[in-house]
């Protein structure tokens, strides 16, 4: 994962509003179907779990199968209560880890 | 080019009918879907609604669909949407993720791109935090699959 995923949510929110998170990581997700071209199987390696914290609160995960396009999308919402940062979480079948961190201010 | 014998023919006719079930078989059929569903209600039967699925009526290219779902049910610390499986009835594989919430995520709407190796259904099935369940479906016209195929 050379590139540093795309977030987009806003800096800042009202007290209790609901957000849109947008992700986007860089990832082949080669679905371990493919063959290449000796027609030997390309192996298994994709994203299997995203998940979104603020503050250390849970705020949405997900787990992911081969079935989802290539360069992982995912969006979703939440509801600051609280400023803070919003720490994201991309876990390869390797055992690689991608981490990022967005702050925002709550008023 | 070589000339082809009867006897050649004949092999290579038993080979493709062979590679044609194999392949075949590598696909998931509505029973696995079913059962991926089960493993994920416990055997329950979910109640029909309270979902809107946003995903193409056709798409042309199944490598890449883009997918919105919302779960209409309120997002409490006492009754929340807690997760969320999606099954497609005629991929590899039949689950394509699995979105789970949290009261913190406000509303209980995910979007993502999917593979879909055909024309097939893509069922949703949502749990709540104090056990129900909620359950639809959508069919996708795909004109080149996305599996690798």
């Amino acid at each position: 994962m050379a590139d540093k995923p795309r977030l987009k949510l806003p800096k800042q929110a009202k007290k209790g509003e609901i957000i849109q998170i947008k992700t986007l990581v860089q990832h082949p997700m080669e679905t371990g179907l493919r063959k290449d071209p000796d027609g030997k199987l390309i192996p298994r390696k994709i994203i299997n779990k995203f998940s979104c914290t603020l503050n250390g609160k849970p705020v949405f995960s997900a787990d992911l199968e081969p079935a989802i396009a290539a360069n992982p999308y995912l969006e979703f919402t939440a509801k600051v209560d609280e400023s803070g940062t919003f720490k994201f979480t991309w876990v390869d079948d390797d055992g690689t880890v991608t981490t990022t961190e967005e702050s925002i201010t709550v008023s | 080019m070589k000339q082809v014998s009867r006897r050649d023919a004949v092999l290579m006719g038993v080979s493709a009918a062979l590679y044609l079930t194999v392949s075949d078989a590598a696909f998931a059929t509505p029973a696995e879907a079913a059962a991926e569903i089960d493993k994920f209600t416990g055997g329950t039967e979910p109640a029909q609604g309270n979902i809107s699925i946003d995903l193409p009526e056709i798409a042309e290219n199944g490598n890449t669909i883009p997918l919105n779902i919302t779960v209409d049910a309120p997002m409490t610390a006492e009754s929340y949407v807690s997760d969320v499986l999606v099954v497609a009835d005629g991929n590899p594989n039949p689950a394509l993720a699995k979105f789970h919430f949290t009261p913190l995520s406000g509303r209980a709407v995910a979007g993502t791109r999917i593979r879909l190796a055909g024309t097939e259904n893509v069922i949703i099935v949502a749990k709540t935090s104090d056990g129900r369940l909620f359950t639809d479906r959508k069919q996708v016209k795909v004109t080149i699959g996305g599996c690798g195929g």
